[in-house]
């Protein structure tokens, strides 16, 4: 099998861009990949577009991306998995090159969420869940993460304080990144006292809707050498699984199967521990979705996302630093955006391009990308050799 | 008829719609599958287990244990009106498990994650058509009484 590297990647600015349309939020990320990559458009051979498409008044969105980026008539398609549509177009990007139907593919993960009014947001928010049996009870994207909540809370002691943690280290390092939506500082206090949204939560356990871009070139071992030499970062796992729609159906509300399995997965393809890797992204799209995260992925043990985060064993200098960059938190959260965004950090902190952010002696990193309450999950491994 | 369940319906159509028609008469069903016997709450058409599509609806006694909690400040379209309220899930006797409100027979204080629950089939009272849910109450609490279906 060959190996699949990331030879270019290209990120925007993440947050409220009235001055942009989708299409020219993903042309100012393909734009920088390509730069980045070195190379012209003739070296592409097909285009993976991740977006969420209820966000869009324009129709099949991927048609008026592909056109903008002007890369017709290469092949393209889109790829919808919720919040995770980015991480499904890298993995579907890898599948065609492992095929050796494509040697060299862009990845863009592109999403305006501002869009809409407050009447349209509300209604949606309203169908995020099971529609049969849950929505009609007026359930909620915080609301179900929040059950998740108050059950570890239950099981395991985590505390609110911990919850509101994870927020202070994702604003702290968002403060650092001029792409992120957030760059500002917290504190536990002021989180504490940010308005209610679903107990356990206050706004500030709470990611953002955002609008950005973010793009990955991807290319087969041979290619990849060719185009980026050393520098090139190597996707050499890509776990992906399921669990259940409905909270009704999962057996606990503590930890996300489909996370745990993917990781297992990329973990074994990548020949890699948990305790093999040096810094993660993890989907933060709630305070408690990442100390889940630290748990599923074997960071720690179950039980033990509390205490890792109080212990500050997230923060550059601990056992695995996570979401350096702000993490969903602080850069916002561009639904379509967000997975290729997470393997755009990786990839320049496994070149030694992070500067303040950098973790020291990167070589392994790992990209976690849940979609909605873990119904899917991508975990994906980057390697420097 | 499934269009009755809920506060907002989002499903009008689905194999087991007699549950919304039971449950305005006061009864909550689960399902059975007619062949290897897998039941569950909330019903389904179709087995997960040996995949037949023999199924009944069987009476459950709507006892069950709180699993999860939360409280909703910020609500969705539809439901603006009667927030804040509070979601349970509850573990059911009989299999399976169910999301709805609390009702009035249990304080926001009592609420305790492993107290005994009883689900109760309710109607909305102020509305033009039927609109049947389920709310969580404390252990004892009676069925409500289904009013004569509205005509006109």
């Amino acid at each position: 099998m060959t190996r699949v590297g990331v030879v270019g990647v290209g990120h925007g600015k993440f947050g409220r861009r009235s001055d942009a349309t989708v299409q020219e939020l993903a042309f100012e990320a393909f734009r920088a990949a390509m730069q980045d990559a070195g190379i012209q458009r003739n070296r592409l051979d097909a285009s993976v577009i991740a977006a969420v498409p209820e966000y869009h008044k324009q129709r099949s969105v991927a048609g008026v991306i592909q056109e903008y980026l002007n890369l017709n008539p290469l092949p393209t398609w889109l790829t919808e998995v919720a919040c995770s549509s980015g991480s499904a177009a890298i993995r579907t990007a890898w599948m065609a090159i492992q095929s050796g139907l494509h040697k060299v593919v862009a990845v863009v993960g592109a999403q305006k969420m501002t869009e809409m009014d407050t009447a349209t947001i509300l209604a949606l928010m309203g169908r995020v869940g099971e529609v049969q049996w849950e929505s009609v009870f007026g359930t909620t994207f915080p609301g179900y993460y929040a059950m998740f909540a108050t059950r570890h809370m239950h099981v395991y002691g985590t505390t609110r304080e911990q919850l509101a943690q994870v927020a202070v280290k994702n604003h702290h390092y968002g403060a650092q990144n001029p792409n992120a939506l957030f760059q500002k500082e917290i504190t536990v206090e002021k989180a504490l006292a940010s308005d209610p949204v679903a107990t356990p939560f206050c706004v500030y356990d709470c990611c953002a809707n955002a609008d950005g871009a973010a793009v990955l070139i991807l290319a087969a071992e041979e290619e990849a050498k060719a185009i980026a030499g050393d520098r090139t970062v190597w996707l050499d796992g890509v776990g992906c699984a399921t669990s259940s729609m409905s909270v009704l159906r999962r057996p606990d509300l503590t930890g996300l199967p489909s996370a745990e399995q993917a990781a297992k997965q990329a973990y074994g393809q990548a020949g890699v521990s948990a305790a093999d890797v040096k810094v993660a992204e993890v989907h933060d799209c709630f305070t408690v979705a990442e100390l889940i995260a630290y748990e599923d992925l074997g960071f720690c043990d179950k039980g033990g996302g509390g205490a890792y985060i109080s212990d500050k064993q997230a923060y550059i200098g601990g056992s695995t630093p996570v979401n350096v960059d702000g993490g969903l938190k602080a850069k916002g959260h561009p639904i379509g955006a967000t997975g290729v965004s997470m393997a755009y950090e990786i990839v320049n902190q496994l070149r030694g391009d992070c500067g303040a952010r950098q973790v020291p002696d990167a070589d392994v990193g790992l990209t976690h990308n849940v979609g909605g309450i873990g119904q899917y999950c991508f975990v994906h491994l980057f390697r420097r050799d | 008829m499934f269009s009755w369940f809920g506060k907002v319906s989002f499903v009008p159509y689905t194999k087991v719609q007699d549950f919304a028609v039971k449950l305005k008469d006061g009864y909550l069903m689960g399902s059975r599958c007619k062949e290897c016997g897998y039941q569950t709450f909330p019903p389904r058409a179709d087995c997960p287990e040996c995949m037949s599509g023999e199924f009944e609806l069987v009476e459950y006694s709507g006892k069950g244990t709180l699993f999860t909690y939360t409280r909703i400040d910020a609500a969705p379209t539809g439901f603006d009106d009667i927030v804040p309220y509070t979601i349970a899930v509850v573990d059911m006797e009989g299999g399976g498990r169910a999301l709805g409100w609390f009702g009035d027979t249990i304080p926001e204080e009592e609420i305790e994650i492993g107290m005994e629950i009883q689900v109760v089939p309710r109607i909305f009272e102020d509305t033009e058509d039927i609109r049947v849910y389920y709310s969580m109450e404390k252990p004892g609490t009676t069925w409500s009484k289904a009013p004569e279906p509205h005509l006109g």
